[in-house]
């Protein structure tokens, strides 16, 4: 937050300059005219004239100022003269006007002569004469400094000066000028060009790039000279000062009046608006700087609400361990309960720290500002997690905080916490027991080593552990099994989802009673050391209520939503052939006849009944296992006609594995045996079937006796008779 | 104070033997071979064979080794059909028949603990036990001290031979617990969330702080797997050679040990992942999420295989029995249930306990142990692989310190327990398995038989892309695919080659052969075929029928009598 302000101040130092800049451009501006051949500023001038032409806003006389380099007959300048120059008077003949001018010229002469000539406003003399006691003193110091009073040329001194300088030391530095003046006229040239670029984009980019260098200017500066950069910093307060006082980014500007009444059809104004008006709201976020009296107000308050802000800002040291002061703000029946209080007490100590931190000592501020943010950040996170986890450590402990005692059992705590900062343990325990006797923890516990890093899920099942062991302990004293099945029982039908109990009687489980079975609970002999403390009668009531809060529906809740999603996305989807505007009008706002679109809708054909329909509490995937399916079998052999069939001849495993080693050899042995060194014949039409000679059966019989099929045994005793 | 009856555990000689793992179906005993001729069987001393032939197979053995399920009805078949159909059968019939005479040589019975009349066996203690039993198997009971370097996680190897143990602040040991000899014992100087042994005793995976680590049995670290961080539990599928890895990240990675490579890394989608265990039956993966589910995957597949909602609050722990039939689970909520598996997922048993089951174990044997605090609570079933009964445990006993790791000593009736102060093996009669296969997982086996053993299996290897969640489905047609094959094919020929020719009376002489009778030949088989389609369907009606009466039998049964019919019945839907 800091750092990003402390961006933007800057960037607003960085405009600012720009202003300042301005003014100093100005006169500048004015003598811009020069004899440098700036190609560009001849276009401008031209195109300067040109507009000037249409008569409206006939302006400027531009003045020369200064000698030009160039006077040449070739290069006429009808600037100056008032009027312009018009071709045919510099065309006309000499001669006419010789002509004519003789008797006119001689007239005019001797209307000069018989006239009295006009005297100067300022004659010399008259100058010199000084009436006024004014103008003498005037005169004087005129006189004094050697001013040319007349002649205004140059004075006594810059003669002086101009004889003492050699002439290449004058063209020198006279050529020194011109290069200047050269370079300005440059660099105005661009700025102008810059300037007119219309591009937000270039310009946003332009301004970011400036304020981060700004930046790392200042970066730098702080370290080598702190005291530039304390100054520096002053400067940038200042231009985020004054960035409040004016009334920028304030939707009163020309732009955002017509953003404004944009707004109303155009969510791209509105967002720009919003935003401006975002931006206006962080530049003039007043910086919370804590006076004495504020805090001294804070302080009256707390003791008002009787609660321990002192615990808050004890456990907000602490350095390991979220705060459990803001650990209960995160659940979410601390809303119902102390939802007044804490909103209040939470963003406070943080600022508090904030503000005190900048007052104390300036350029260290910034590191533990950016250092501080980190902590919190990660303890916010660190925050939500354990929230997640321990919903019912927090409920536990909201639950308690009702009651006045736990105030002082949270006192303790804090004390507790002064004294062993490491051990998250015993305040589950303190918290939780109350009064009771608190165990003493191993001396092995204690000192811990480095080595431990315990994810913060285990801890937090452990104190849950450790919560609920108690609660059990009473259920086994006070609760018959039976009785508690009835709780259970009862539990689900108290809680608002009601109307979803009565679609799920459809279905033949339901997944309120799956959820909550009867389960007796275990009367175990050996009960787990912890649970020998005995809690009092409305203690057992809390926990029971803390019970009930905790069987939350939204999981179940979730979970269903998650297998209608699943079940939609496995269902086939329908197929709309309607094509909107054929055979009838289209347009925006119709839409296709019912008729017509039940017409060219083609229907998926339903799909085999899931395998989860009647189990509400499972999602089969229904898709198939493709890699799996790649190694099945794709093709009947040859007698089978169907599948099942086949698949009831390949059921038996064959391998080893499953099989003795006797039945494996029987399973795996080949149709045909041959001995080694047996000589295998190449195969004859008669070996296949065709049957030229009885001869073929003795083959057969030699290759295999034991297959051999009635007939040919007919055969063979056929030939044994023959 | 009594004492065990009888405790019973495994002596140490060793039949090396080849036992079937599944068993489900049924079939016919073979009956002992008839005397064919009784003079033939007549000794010279005249003396009579008083049991000729083998000897009696008895029935419930060899239904236990068949596996052709007879239950399906088969569609008509061809005579060639029929016979392959036939021999399939008597080759099944003739396996099982050896297999169950092979039983026999199951010599070893598995241990047991019985009160005497009334007593409650829980309230024996460790003590007792090992008082009653042999010195050799009281030894099996030890507990090792180790209070510094924190909880221990522990694990033993695939033969029940090694145990590794890694503490969480650092300290990893494996040692062949039955000789207590160390080897090796390391501080890896980092968090260390789980430990597994590899496919043998020789490598050893371990979950550390950032990365996972697999080390020898010397304690060298072999290699450091960068793609595995922030593990939070491991498992090992061993027909696989998979390491099964859940993290931090949310993501649920199979490593494949033998070749190195990551075959799937899976995102569940569920944040953090510290619940795990594999169905030893499908190496499907169960991974028990903060939202009271359990998912099921397998590499294959990207999303869950299935999804079951177990718990009200987040699920703590999840365990698979050795068969695949029940899974257990218990959840903040303080239940633990137990699942059937077999395709309905609906909680079978289900119990309150008083402070919620942290850890969870199925043995060999079906016992369930659950670790809750420091006490830890074993339940029994009634025989081998049955629904442990949740009414009363079996055994209990206290830990010096909470529990973070148990599991079942393979081939042992023995418990190994990891907590906080240290590792504890506590004898539990009957939870393990007391014959092995000496071929498949040998505890008693040397090096060299180990090297042999390790090559076969790597050559048996079961490609990872195989894991489903009925392996047995394997062994089926793939429908889909068969039916687009066939489609093609009648589109590539232009008829459909095994379609049913219409019947074509043949041609007789002496006149019979007219027109007339013809079509009335014709009309005759049509009417046939339409009468039995007929015939059919009508019994399937009445089949369902039947069964709609049942239900609603039993509907009515299970209805409480109402005391008379009001009249006011007719409005209510």
């Amino acid at each position: 937050m800091t750092a990003s302000r402390a961006a933007k101040s800057v960037l607003a130092l960085s405009q600012q300059e720009e202003l300042v800049d301005l003014p100093e451009d100005c006169p500048l501006n004015v003598s811009e005219d020069e004899e440098d051949s700036d190609g560009e500023r001849k276009h401008q001038k031209l195109l300067e004239t040109i507009s000037s032409l249409d008569g409206k806003n006939r302006h400027k006389v531009a003045e020369r100022s200064e000698a030009s380099l160039k006077v040449s007959e070739f290069n006429v300048s009808a600037e100056g003269s008032g009027e312009k120059l018009v071709l045919a008077d510099l065309l006309e003949p000499v001669k006419t006007s010789s002509s004519l001018s003789l008797a006119t010229v001689k007239k005019q002469l001797n209307r000069v002569k018989s006239k009295k000539t006009v005297e100067l406003p300022l004659h010399k003399e008259e100058i010199e004469r000084a009436r006024t006691p004014l103008e003498q003193e005037v005169f004087n110091l005129l006189h004094k400094n050697k001013q040319p009073v007349t002649d205004p040329l140059l004075t006594p001194m810059e003669k002086a000066s101009l004889k003492a300088m050699s002439l290449e030391e004058a063209k020198m530095r006279r050529a020194e000028l011109q290069r200047a003046r050269a370079l300005q006229s440059y660099y105005e040239a661009r700025a102008r060009r810059e300037k007119k670029i219309k591009s937000k984009r270039y310009h946003k980019i332009v301004k970011k790039e400036k304020a981060k260098r700004a930046l790392k200017a200042f970066e730098q500066l702080r370290k080598v000279n702190p005291a530039a950069a304390l100054e520096e910093l002053k400067k940038i307060e200042k231009a985020r000062m004054m960035e409040r006082m004016s009334l920028k980014h304030q939707n009163s500007g020309k732009w955002a009046k017509s953003k404004a009444i944009m707004a109303k059809y155009d969510l791209e104004a509105r967002q720009a608006m919003q935003e401006q008006l975002a931006k206006n709201k962080e530049l003039t976020q007043k910086l919370q700087v804590a006076s004495e009296s504020e805090e001294e107000e804070r302080g009256a308050e707390e003791t008002e609400e009787l609660l321990v802000p002192d615990v808050v800002n004890e456990v907000q040291m602490n350095p390991d361990g979220p705060n459990p002061w803001m650990l209960r703000s995160c659940t979410r029946d601390i809303k119902e309960a102390e939802a007044h209080e804490d909103p209040e007490e939470l963003p406070d100590p943080v600022a508090h720290e904030v503000s005190e931190s900048e007052g104390d000592e300036r350029p260290v501020a910034e590191e533990e500002i950016l250092l501080k943010e980190v902590e919190e950040r990660r303890s916010l996170r660190r925050r939500s997690e354990l929230s997640q986890d321990a919903e019912p450590v927090g409920s536990q402990e909201t639950k308690d905080s009702s009651s006045q005692e736990v105030l002082s059992e949270l006192r303790a705590l804090s004390q507790k916490f002064k004294k062993n900062h490491q051990s998250r343990k015993p305040k589950a325990s303190s918290v939780s027991t109350g009064h009771q006797v608190q165990r003493e923890e191993p001396a092995l516990e204690e000192e811990e080593p480095l080595l431990l890093q315990r994810s913060k899920r285990v801890q937090t099942v452990e104190e849950l552990e450790e919560l609920e062991k108690e609660e059990c302990s009473q259920n086994q004293e006070f609760l018959r099994p039976g009785l508690k099945g009835q709780q259970l029982e009862r539990n689900p039908n108290n809680l608002p989802n009601a109307p979803k109990e009565k679609k799920k009687k459809e279905q033949m489980i339901d997944l309120q009673n799956l959820l909550s079975t009867k389960s007796p609970s275990v009367k175990s002999l050996a009960v787990p050391t912890t649970l020998e403390e005995m809690d009092d009668e409305e203690e057992r009531d809390q926990k029971q209520m803390i019970k009930e809060a905790f069987a939350g529906d939204d999981v179940i809740r979730d979970f269903l939503k998650e297998k209608r999603e699943s079940m939609e996305a496995s269902k086939p989807k329908d197929v709309d052939l309607t094509l909107p505007g054929w055979g009838e009008w289209g347009g925006m706002g119709l839409k296709p006849s019912t008729k017509k679109r039940r017409r060219f809708l083609i229907k998926a054909p339903e799909g085999p009944p899931r395998k989860d329909k009647n189990l509400p509490n499972v999602i089969i995937n229904e898709k198939r296992n493709i890699h799996a399916a790649a190694h099945q079998v794709q093709v009947l052999p040859y007698p089978f006609t169907h599948h099942s069939q086949f698949e009831r001849t390949i059921q038996t495993p064959i391998g080893s594995t499953w099989n003795t080693q006797r039945a494996f050899q029987k399973l795996t042995t080949p149709k045909v045996v041959t001995k080694p060194g047996h000589i295998i014949k190449p195969i004859k039409p008669e070996d296949v079937g065709y049957r030229s000679s009885s001869r073929s059966d003795l083959s057969v019989m030699q290759r295999n006796p034991k297959r051999l099929s009635a007939s040919h045994k007919k055969q063979l005793k056929k030939n044994s008779v023959d | 104070m009594s004492r065990p009856r009888r405790t019973n555990f495994r002596p140490k000689n060793t039949h090396i033997l080849k036992k079937s793992r599944i068993s489900k179906k049924l079939q016919v005993p073979k009956k002992p071979r008839e005397r064919k001729n009784p003079e033939s069987q007549r000794s010279l001393s005249g003396a009579q064979d008083p049991f000729p032939g083998p000897a009696p197979v008895p029935v419930d053995v060899v239904q236990k080794f068949c596996r052709i399920d007879k239950s399906k009805k088969l569609p008509r078949c061809r005579s060639k059909t029929r016979n392959r159909l036939k021999v399939a059968e008597t080759e099944e019939e003739e396996t099982s028949v050896t297999a169950a005479r092979s039983e026999l040589l199951l010599a070893e019975e598995p241990g047991f603990l019985e009160g005497e009349d009334g007593e409650d066996t829980a309230k024996i203690l460790q003590a007792d036990i090992v008082e009653a039993v042999d010195i050799a198997s009281a030894a099996k009971h030890f507990d090792l001290n180790l209070r510094q370097f924190g909880p221990y996680r522990v694990n033993y190897s695939r033969t029940g031979r090694h145990l590794a143990f890694g503490g969480r602040r650092g300290h990893v040991a494996a040692l062949d617990w039955v000789t207590k000899k160390l080897m090796c014992e390391i501080n890896v100087m980092e968090a260390v969330r789980d430990i597994r042994f590899l496919h043998s005793e020789a490598l050893l995976a371990v979950a550390q702080n950032r990365w996972l680590y697999i080390y020898d049995n010397q304690g060298i670290e072999l290699h450091c797997i960068r793609r595995c961080d922030r593990v939070t539990r491991l498992e090992f599928l061993p027909f696989h050679f998979l390491l099964a890895t859940a993290s931090e990240t949310g993501f649920l990675t199979y490593l494949d040990v033998s070749v190195g490579k990551i075959v799937a890394a899976l995102n569940a989608r569920a944040g953090r992942l510290d619940v795990m265990t594999q169905n030893p039956y499908n190496a499907v993966i169960h991974l028990g999420h903060s939202n009271g589910t359990v998912s099921l995957w397998s590499p294959a597949v990207k999303e869950p295989l299935v999804k079951i909602l177990c718990h009200r609050g987040g699920v703590r722990a999840v365990a698979v029995d050795s068969t695949g039939t029940y899974m257990a689970t218990s959840g903040l909520d303080h239940q633990l249930k137990i699942f059937d598996l077999r395709g309905t997922y609906q909680p079978l048993r289900a119990r309150t306990l008083p402070q919620g089951a942290g850890h969870l174990a199925f043995s060999q044997r079906g016992l369930l142990a659950a670790g809750m605090g420091d006490v830890v609570n074993i339940w029994a079933g009634h025989g081998k692989a049955s629904l442990p009964s949740l009414e009363q445990p079996y055994l209990t006993h206290r830990l010096s310190g909470p529990v973070h790791g148990l599991q079942f000593c393979p081939f042992e009736d023995v418990l190994g327990l990891g907590h906080s102060g240290g590792i504890t093996s506590m004898l539990v009669p009957g939870s393990a398995e007391p014959n092995f296969d000496g071929l498949e997982s040998n505890p008693y086996r040397s090096r060299k038989q180990r090297q042999e053993w390790e090559v076969k299996a790597l050559l048996e290897k079961v490609p990872a892309e195989l894991i489903c969640l009925d392996p047995r489905a394997l062994a089926e047609v793939d429908v889909i695919s068969l039916e687009q094959k066939k489609k093609e094919r009648i589109e590539r020929l232009g008829y459909d080659p095994e379609a049913k020719t219409p019947f074509q009376p043949k041609p007789k002489q002496k006149g019979r052969s007219s027109t007339a009778s013809l079509v009335k030949r014709k009309r005759k088989v049509m009417d046939k075929e339409h009468r039995d389609k007929v015939r059919q369907s009508l019994e399937q009606q009445q089949q369902q029928q039947e069964q709609q009466q049942q239900q609603q039998h039993k509907q009515e049964k299970a209805k409480p009598m109402r005391a008379r019919p009001s009249a006011l019945d007719r409005f209510v839907r």
